[in-house]
């Protein structure tokens, strides 16, 4: 292994401050007409429009400003974002690249209006159809909707599709119970509950995931559906899952494949030979759109054909040659979202997919899991680190979760404080894991296909030199960052009611005044 | 260079047989397959994937994506009347420099400290939006305008503990059917029932009917401003007393280009405001542009209740610098699971940024002069559209930037009008209501913003005379 040398960074420190403090009266940085005078001549004065009792009083404080200062303010504040201008193995997540050529084509879609007559949306219509079929063959589905924004509102989905179709057979009273597991992301848990199913949740058992056994005495004729992903974030594949899948629709209950995990599966196995009725991807992870720090984000749902009909509209169907959006749904759940999507992003995730072709996709998750088991055999030369569920000596998908808990307790430092830290060096802070920690001081990196040997090589020395300063100068960890824009936040005031300011006019009314 | 390998994928840079073979040295593995041993066979997709060819250059990309897309029409090339709940705006050149921004475009998220541009972009969109809406806080938005709606009714029942909205009958399908899905069909534990409003001779909310239908049950009255139907609301005071008086939340829909002529929805004691954010610098994008703000007074029950991301002003271990974190947050779903305030996820939060771009562009002046271009504008679209024979107008004034028009005089429908407008006109008439609001025949929604200017209307009413003569 070649030992990367480390380079000296510093993030930008720009010291800007919140952009009201920027202001001076009476600067502009967009100016608009006056109303034509045929316009005035036929109105009157836009003032006296406004019925009086409507009437603002007060200009809004906003700030004012001209175009290039605003324009510069916001420069930097992207300058003070790390943002994934080196290197970011946050797992989970999948992070890729995004085809510029795809943000390039994505800008004709600008001044597209979602209520267009079909026929000026033949181009878009027949992009999504395509890509339907596309995610069609990778998954083994139906059929595909893009109109969730992500991939919790992709679960949300699957609940109120589970509600309709339970709703149809007249059960739903009865089948008001929606099973998933604690390894699961929690927006399972969170959108049945919020769909307004109880939830049960089972227990991991020391192979990483829940035995079959406690599935089966979990289900019953209450069992609205099975909502789990696979492999898990530990890296971890349930060789049970056909079984599960068996016993659930034996039950009655529908089965849901959160398939945020994709990546190292791609090309391997589909859903439907599993015997899912549904699952679901994410677009802005594992088909190279933008991530965009949270959105737009694109759930893409895809269901059996026996599922459809209660999808939410519109759908994107061929008639002959003519692309059309499909409003007359009289079983579907009702809709998640306005319009049929982000659609820029499935244009983004079409190209993509177009790129990369069958070949490429079946490369990508090999080389992911390539790398994951490379980095794998890197971090364990660190002392003070552990694999998660270590009895397991297979080879991991796509990402492993590994845990800290050694150097937590040899050093007192655990992974928000080397997190903190490895942005010193100009790496992004690792994702942990979700809610609840099932190993101690955990983190999950997830390299990817698109990062080279040489990045991850720099990643774990990067993870290697904070250990070792974790050992041998702790303090310099506990107290990082030192190299970025701003040193360590306090948190204390975050939940506490008489200091937290969510804008700014709050907070000048509790600390200023 | 051995010309028989296979080529290296311009996003893969692993994609070469020699780095794969150093890899699987390093780990002691002989082949890629062996690394899947988790996954028995018969589980296994037995055959290749059958997808369309590869375009795996960048030219060949680039020309099936730009000559597919060239089949459709767009506004750049037609003038649109479109909007109902998506609208075309003027976008700054800025705003969409900024968005573009690699550092803004591309990650999920690091820590406060290695994402503090990023946090504090986002916590000035909530800060502008706040002094539009004169409320202290405010989320980063959700997904859509009816997904606010939805999450801030939720709020309002469990605030409340009452299980009823009372909302204009007259509302959007688009975002009623959102709304909808939120509140739970009957069948769940927790349903919000939908009780529907009318509206009165003005197109206002009938005052009246609101009267006997509001109870001890009501968790939350909602309505927008300006209405689904353009229409601005004048008894905000008056409905929020109503509110008040049986214990039940006021929210409302605002939609922020209008306030800076129009009151915020708090300056007549609403307790929640919503609405869309695609207004404040996004493009349509075909609808995926669309974003929805919640905002409130700044008092603990309302912000324990917040489903999504709170951004709070901070201090760090340097003294007199700022920082920007989550504030309150162990209430969502992340935290919580199933336990937390209904679920969150990714959103839209790059639109925050484009928001906040927006705002600090236009400040109070510009707020001002787009709301009474806008009001200005549509006025007089709608004045001249209804001298063309046949043509009626349902209001004549009291709207924003929307308004409705009916054509049951001319005989004609309106989905012939405006299939003529497009195919002999490029102009895309207004949205076509007669399927959802029967009662109102055949009418459409037009919509006109700062964009369309004299010219463009003078030239709509010249071809909707041309159609209709």
């Amino acid at each position: 292994m070649s030992r990367p040398e480390l380079r000296d960074y510093h993030a930008p420190v720009w010291r800007e401050p919140v952009i009201m403090e920027l202001s001076h009266p009476g600067r502009r940085g967009q100016i608009f007409p006056p109303p034509e005078p045929a316009v005035t001549a036929t109105v009157g004065s836009a003032e006296d429009l406004v019925p009086k009792p409507m009437r603002r009083k007060d200009a809004p404080a906003l700030p004012e400003l001209s175009e290039p200062e605003v324009q510069r303010h916001y420069l930097k504040l992207s300058q003070q974002t790390l943002g994934m201008m080196n290197i970011s193995l946050f797992g989970t997540c999948t992070m890729k690249y995004n085809p510029r050529a795809c943000e390039e084509a994505a800008r004709h879609l600008r001044h597209v209006h979602p209520l267009q007559h079909e026929e000026t949306l033949q181009g878009i219509l027949q992009i999504i159809h395509d890509f339907d079929l596309i995610l069609c063959e990778l998954s083994g589905m139906d059929q595909f909707i893009f109109q969730a924004g992500g991939g919790a509102d992709a679960a949300y989905t699957h609940c109120v599709v589970t509600r309709a179709y339970h709703q149809s057979r007249g059960e739903l009273e009865q089948r008001n119970e929606i099973v998933t597991s604690i390894q699961a992301h929690p927006c399972n848990a969170a959108t049945a509950a919020a769909s307004g199913f109880k939830v049960v949740t089972l227990m991991l058992e020391d192979n990483g995931y829940p035995s079959t056994e406690a599935l089966k005495a979990a289900v019953s004729n209450r069992t609205a559906a099975l909502m789990v992903g696979n492999p898990d974030d530990m890296g971890i594949y349930n060789p049970a899952i056909k079984d599960w899948v068996g016993i659930v629709h034996d039950a009655g209950g529908l089965c849901f494949y959160d398939h945020a995990n994709f990546n190292g599966v791609m090309g391997k196995l589909r859903a439907s030979e599993l015997g899912f009725d549904a699952c679901m991807y994410m677009l802005h992870k594992t088909f190279g759109a933008p991530k965009g720090g949270g959105g737009p984000a694109v759930g893409a749902y895809g269901c059996t054909a026996a599922l459809a009909p209660f999808l939410p509209g519109p759908v994107v169907t061929m008639e002959g040659s003519r692309y059309r959006l499909d409003e007359e749904r009289p079983l579907t759940a009702g809709k998640v979202r306005e319009f049929y999507g982000n659609v820029p992003q499935i244009l983004k995730a079409y190209g993509w997919a177009r790129a990369m072709g069958a070949a490429g996709i079946d490369q990508a998750s090999d080389l992911s899991v390539l790398a994951n088991n490379y980095m794998d055999r890197r971090l364990a030369e660190i002392g003070g680190l552990s694999r998660s569920n270590p009895d397991n000596r297979q080879w991991r998908m796509e990402m492993t979760r590994w845990s800290l808990g050694k150097l937590k307790e040899d050093t007192g430092i655990g992974t928000v404080e080397v997190a903190n830290r490895m942005a010193d060096y100009g790496i992004d802070p690792w994702w942990m894991s979700h809610e609840p920690w099932v190993v101690p001081e955990p983190f999950t990196p997830e390299a990817g296909e698109m990062y080279s040997k040489e990045d991850i090589d720099t990643w774990v020395a990067v993870v290697a030199r904070i250990v070792r300063e974790a050992y041998e100068t702790p303090d310099l960890v506990r107290t990082a960052p030192h190299r970025q824009a701003i040193r360590k936040i306090k948190g204390d005031v975050l939940d506490d009611p008489a200091r937290w300011a969510m804008t700014w006019r709050a907070y000048r009314r509790k600390h200023r005044r | 260079m051995n010309t028989n390998e296979p080529q290296a994928h311009p996003w893969m840079a692993n994609s070469t047989a020699e780095i794969q073979q150093a890899m699987l040295a390093a780990i002691g593995a002989r082949s890629i397959a062996e690394l899947f041993e988790q996954i028995p066979a018969d589980h296994r997709l037995r055959r290749p994937l059958d997808l369309p060819p590869a375009l795996v250059s960048e030219a060949e990309l680039s020309r099936h994506l730009v000559e597919t897309l060239r089949r459709n029409r767009t506004g750049a090339e037609c003038l649109s009347f479109l909007g109902a709940g998506c609208w075309p705006h003027h976008v700054p050149a800025v705003v969409d420099e900024i968005v573009g921004r690699t550092e803004f475009l591309t990650p999920v998220w690091g820590s406060p400290q290695s994402d503090h541009g990023r946090n504090q972009a986002w916590f000035e969109f909530n800060s502008q939006l706040g002094e539009l809406l004169d409320m202290e806080v405010v989320q980063l938005p959700v997904y859509s305008w009816g997904c606010a709606a939805g999450h801030a009714i939720r709020m309002a029942s469990r605030i409340t503990g009452r299980h009823e909205v009372l909302l204009p009958r007259v509302s959007d399908p688009e975002r009623l059917s959102v709304i909808r899905t939120y509140c739970e069909p009957r069948e769940m534990p927790r349903h919000i029932d939908l009780v529907p409003v009318d509206s009165d001779a003005a197109g206002e909310l009938d005052l009246a009917d609101l009267r006997r239908k509001i109870s001890q049950r009501t968790a939350a009255v909602y309505f927008e401003n300006p209405s689904y139907l353009g229409m601005i609301e004048t008894k905000g005071a008056e409905v929020a007393a109503l509110a008040q008086a049986s214990g039940a939340q006021l929210i409302v829909g605002a939609d922020p280009l209008s306030l800076g002529i129009l009151k915020a929805p708090a300056q007549y004691c609403a307790d929640i405001a919503v609405g869309p954010t695609q207004p404040l610098g996004v493009h349509m994008n075909a609808g995926g542009g669309v974003g929805g703000y919640i905002a409130s007074r700044d008092e603990e029950r309302y912000v324990r209740e917040y489903n999504g991301f709170l951004v709070s002003i901070t201090e760090t271990e340097r003294k007199g610098e700022h920082g920007f974190a989550l504030a309150s947050s162990h209430q969502t779903s992340y935290g919580m699971r199933e336990a937390g305030k209904d679920w969150t996820g990714n959103s839209v939060y790059l639109w925050a940024i484009a928001a906040a771009v927006y705002m600090a562009l236009l400040g109070p002046c510009g707020f001002r002069e787009i709301g009474q271009l806008i009001i200005a504008r549509s006025h007089y679209a709608a004045r001249r559209i209804g001298t063309v024979d046949g043509v009626r107008l349902p209001f004549e004034s009291g709207f924003f930037k929307e308004f409705v028009v009916n054509f049951d005089a001319t005989g004609s429908t309106v989905a012939q009008i405006n299939r003529r407008l497009r195919e002999e006109h490029a102009i895309f008439g207004g949205k076509d209501l007669s399927k959802e609001l029967p009662e109102l025949g055949q009418s459409a929604l037009f919509c006109v913003t700062e964009l369309h200017t004299a010219a463009d209307i003078d030239r709509l009413v010249a071809a909707l005379t041309e159609v209709l003569s």
